[in-house]
């Protein structure tokens, strides 16, 4: 990778000298320069330089490949979370752009620093990243490139049941927790001579003893209380090899790695759009430059219809800003009805800057949309929900009322827009068995992958698994035990 | 420059041959591929591979949007939910569009139907060269100078050094202007073949039967390319009389008259002998009728054009009886009594689609 050509190397300067100017802070950034080919490739890796050898990486080449030879897409820029941060230019850009692009990745820079999901990614996963390819290739050379290909396969299948508040929350309990006290038969206030009518010996017996057969049923349960890391669980407890074992802690730890990056796709790209475009339109750009500048940057923001995590995010940061510059928020805001008023409220409170900086650190998509999606930015951004309407087989806009807006894009960010999905029993109908548990939020799994993905479960797990889940609006136990589906009622379950 | 995904790449290639064979059977009686087909690429739909994960199923699930409309406004389809994607979703579905070269479609074909590898026979293996102008140079003889270019050369540099007077726009070429023609050394295709299609157009072969003929026809191609560089393919279609016309017309032309087979014969055998000498050419001839002949006598007639000018002449003969609810079939039983011995000959019954997969392991598998 050639290091940076003269002039890019001066604009990088003046770029790093006007994000500073305004605040920005970031980790050092280095920029290589890559031709379309080379940037595929490292587009295909997820940014980075390389990945343990995987077809996905390849099929994800062969898509980028084609979509740009036949000028579908084109990838402006990649950048990496890690210090110092890596960026990636692509080689034919013309000058105007590798500005607006250095704008951007400036911003995704400082977004990475400082947003707290953030904090706690290895910021060295550029060499881990190394590692664990060279881990991988290790493996093939001593198990077969099929072999451990075919286990890479089952522990990807696996890859979305993580937990990505993890690092974060310390949720296992400690071990030496006080025991529960014992829990004692509810008696029925009497006097004492009616005492043996009304609560008889042998009920009550009977009761104390079924109170005490559930706490030891609770207390004999493994594991004790559900666990949403499946990956960190079955790397404990599946009766894998040792390289098994590794392959399936690489994958969990680079799922762990990215996490954060879906967690704030909005918040990120919103935040890096904000800034390449405040840098441009009041430093950087020449008055040569403005149409190109005005192209690619609407071209961002683009999207006939559909929701665009960029255009959401900027106008978002943008409408904070101006609330708080204009102190358009708290209770007398909150309380005047009149409507004249509120449109020419201004208290000039001038903390709108200050405001966005706040938000990027401490919030992640859910907690910025659910603070600061108000009523009127839904109306004026002419957001909508749409549904599909089994009658004419398309897709139609349903409903533009706010709340349910809202609430139907924060259900698409909870858990990254993943199934919420926790191990509840691993001695399930005491054989040994795994149990899982899909926590029905109103939207049923995808059948065919599920059936897949318990296959891949079962590989691993080595007993038959099961995963309790929703069909068809039934709540159903589906299994696999290595060779056959079942599916059956959750009644049958045995507690 | 080798890229490291290269060998993802490959790998992802490998899985989607392996993925393509497992269907092939599909594709080649289902004709789907024929209309796909570039220069030396074809491009097939192949269902998506994907890691399956535990994912919401999109059925029932809508999300949010942006932009103009009503209530009630229709979005799009539900099938291609591509572009309808919700914010913090996953990375859009793709659907996969392979790029297979005819090559290698060919042998996977080969290995699929356990074909064997075709030997161009006799002494064909021709080269020779022809000098083809393909390019410019900066140097060559004068008789070949390429003005335009040389003039435009001039007038670059006499912009860029800032000698350009509009007014007088008088232009000098100096040496390093001019530009030349060049050429490049061509050969000549090593072992050609040319393959003849003759196709019965009387009014019992319907659109089914002339599509079984097009898929097929589709395959052999593919194969007989697979062996020769260079392949001519000529196309004649007859019912009482024979005549020769392009591909479209092959393929969609649809008379009434009744069937004399000999004709299509007679001037497959006169196309041989002016156009495909022997000794130079790989001649494989396909004859795809309903087998309802004129008459007996024409049959007759037919075997005869067969052994004295036909067979000589060729590597192969092929003849598919394609199933029609008026013909007869009987051409078919005269000619296995009377060539089913000869290994030039294929002969094959072709009932509908799903036999198209059988007739072209009869037809390719004497590997001539």
């Amino acid at each position: 990778m050639a290091s940076l050509p003269h002039d890019l190397a001066q604009l990088q300067e003046e770029m790093e000298g006007h994000a500073r100017s305004y605040g920005l802070d970031f980790f050092p950034v280095i920029f290589e320069i890559l031709d379309y080919r080379m940037l595929n490739q490292v587009a295909a890796y997820s940014g980075f330089p390389t990945r343990y050898p995987h077809w996905r990486h390849g099929m994800e080449y062969e898509y980028l490949s084609k979509s740009y030879s036949y000028g579908l897409s084109k990838i402006y820029e990649m950048v990496i979370n890690n210090d110092p941060c890596y960026a990636y230019l692509l080689e034919c850009n013309a000058r105007v752009d590798q500005k607006l692009v250095m704008g951007h990745v400036y911003a995704h820079c400082d977004f990475f620093k400082n947003n707290l999901s953030f904090s706690r990614t290895n910021r060295k996963m550029m060499d881990d990243m190394a590692n664990h390819a060279t881990r991988v290739r290790r493996h093939m050379d001593r198990y077969g490139v099929e072999t451990v290909e075919n286990f890479i396969d089952a522990a990807l299948s696996l890859e979305n049941l993580i937990d990505p508040h993890a690092p974060f929350i310390v949720r296992d309990r400690p071990p030496d927790e006080p025991a529960r006290p014992r829990q004692v038969a509810q008696r029925l206030k009497s006097k004492s001579y009616m005492n043996d009518f009304i609560n008889p010996p042998k009920v009550m017996e009977a009761e104390q003893k079924k109170l005490d057969d559930v706490a030891a049923s609770r207390k004999n349960r493994f594991p004790a209380s559900p666990v949403r890391d499946v990956l960190r669980f079955l790397s404990e407890h599946a009766p894998l090899e040792n390289w098994q074992r590794d392959v399936l802690s690489i994958v969990r730890e680079e799922a762990y790695y990215f996490a954060p990056q879906a967690q704030t796709k909005i918040m990120n790209e919103g935040w890096a759009t904000y800034w390449h475009s405040k840098i441009m339109t009041e430093r950087a750009l020449l008055d040569s430059e403005l149409i190109d500048y005005a192209d690619h940057h609407s071209g961002t923001l683009g999207g006939r219809g559909r929701l665009n995590p960029y255009k959401l995010g900027v106008e978002l940061y943008r409408d904070i800003e101006d609330r708080w510059n204009k102190g358009r928020f708290g209770k007398e805001y909150d309380e005047c009805d009149d409507i004249a008023g509120r449109a020419r409220w201004d208290r000039g409170l001038g903390q709108g800057r200050e405001k966005i900086f706040e938000v990027r650190r401490v919030c992640t998509d859910v907690t910025f949309i659910d603070n600061y999606l108000t009523e009127e930015f839904c109306h004026a951004q002419k957001l909508f929900i749409y549904d599909y309407n089994p009658k004419t087989g398309m897709y139609q806009i349903s409903d533009r009322d706010f709340q349910k807006v809202k609430q139907r894009l924060l259900l698409q960010l909870t858990n990254l827009g993943q199934p919420l999905i926790e191990v509840i029993d691993a001695n399930y109908r005491n054989r040994g068995e795994l149990l899982l548990l899909h926590r029905f939020d109103g939207i049923e799994l995808k059948q065919d992958y599920a059936r897949h993905t318990l296959q891949n479960l079962q590989r691993l797990w080595a007993r038959p698994v099961a995963l309790q889940t929703v069909v068809d609006e039934k709540s159903r136990i589906l299994s696999f035990d290595g060779e056959d589906f079942e599916e059956k009622d959750t009644a049958d379950r045995v507690a | 420059m080798i890229l490291r995904i290269d060998q993802d790449h490959n790998r992802f290639r490998q899985i989607v041959r392996g993925r393509i064979k497992k269907d092939l059977r599909r594709y080649i009686s289902s004709g789907e591929l024929i209309g796909r087909r570039g220069k030396d690429l074809i491009s097939i739909p192949l269902p998506q591979i994907n890691i399956p994960q535990f994912v919401f199923g999109k059925k029932q699930a809508g999300g949010v949007g942006q932009g103009d409309g009503d209530v009630g406004t229709v979005l799009g389809p539900g099938e291609s939910e591509g572009g309808k994607k919700g914010a913090g979703d996953q990375p859009a579905e793709h659907l996969l569009e392979v790029d297979v070269s005819l090559d290698e479609l060919a042998e996977m074909l080969g290995e699929e139907l356990e074909l064997p590898a075709i030997e161009p026979k006799g002494r064909k293996n021709i080269i020779s060269s022809r000098d083809r102008y393909v390019g410019i140079s900066r140097y060559g003889p004068e008789s070949l100078r390429h003005f335009r270019r040389t003039y435009k050369e001039t007038l670059k540099r006499s912009i860029r050094t800032g000698t350009y007077r509009p007014d007088n726009p008088l232009l000098v070429p100096i040496r390093a202007d001019r530009r030349y023609r060049s050429w490049k050394a061509a050969s000549m295709p090593q072992a050609n073949a040319a393959i003849l299609y003759m196709m019965d157009v009387s009014g019992s072969m319907g659109e089914e039967q002339k599509e079984i003929v097009r898929i097929e026809s589709f395959w052999i191609d593919t194969w007989l390319r697979h062996y020769y560089k260079g392949v001519d393919i000529r196309y004649i279609v007859h019912d009482a009389e024979a005549r020769e016309v392009d591909r479209d017309t092959f393929y969609h032309t649809r008379e009434s008259g009744g069937t004399v087979i000999s004709a299509a014969y007679k001037l497959a055998a006169r196309l041989m002998e002016q156009e495909y000498p022997q000794d130079e050419w790989n001649v494989y001839a396909l004859h795809f009728s309903d087998g309802d002949n004129w008459s007996q006598g024409d049959t007759e007639e037919c075997i005869t054009l067969l052994r004295k000018q036909l067979l000589p002449r060729v590597n192969l003969f092929c003849y598919g009886q394609v199933e029609s609810p008026y013909g007869t079939g009987q051409f078919l039983v005269d000619l296995k009594e009377a060539l089913q011995d000869d290994e030039r000959v294929a002969l094959s019954k072709i009932e509908n689609k799903d036999g198209i997969y059988q007739s072209i392991k009869d037809f390719l598998g004497r590997g001539r």
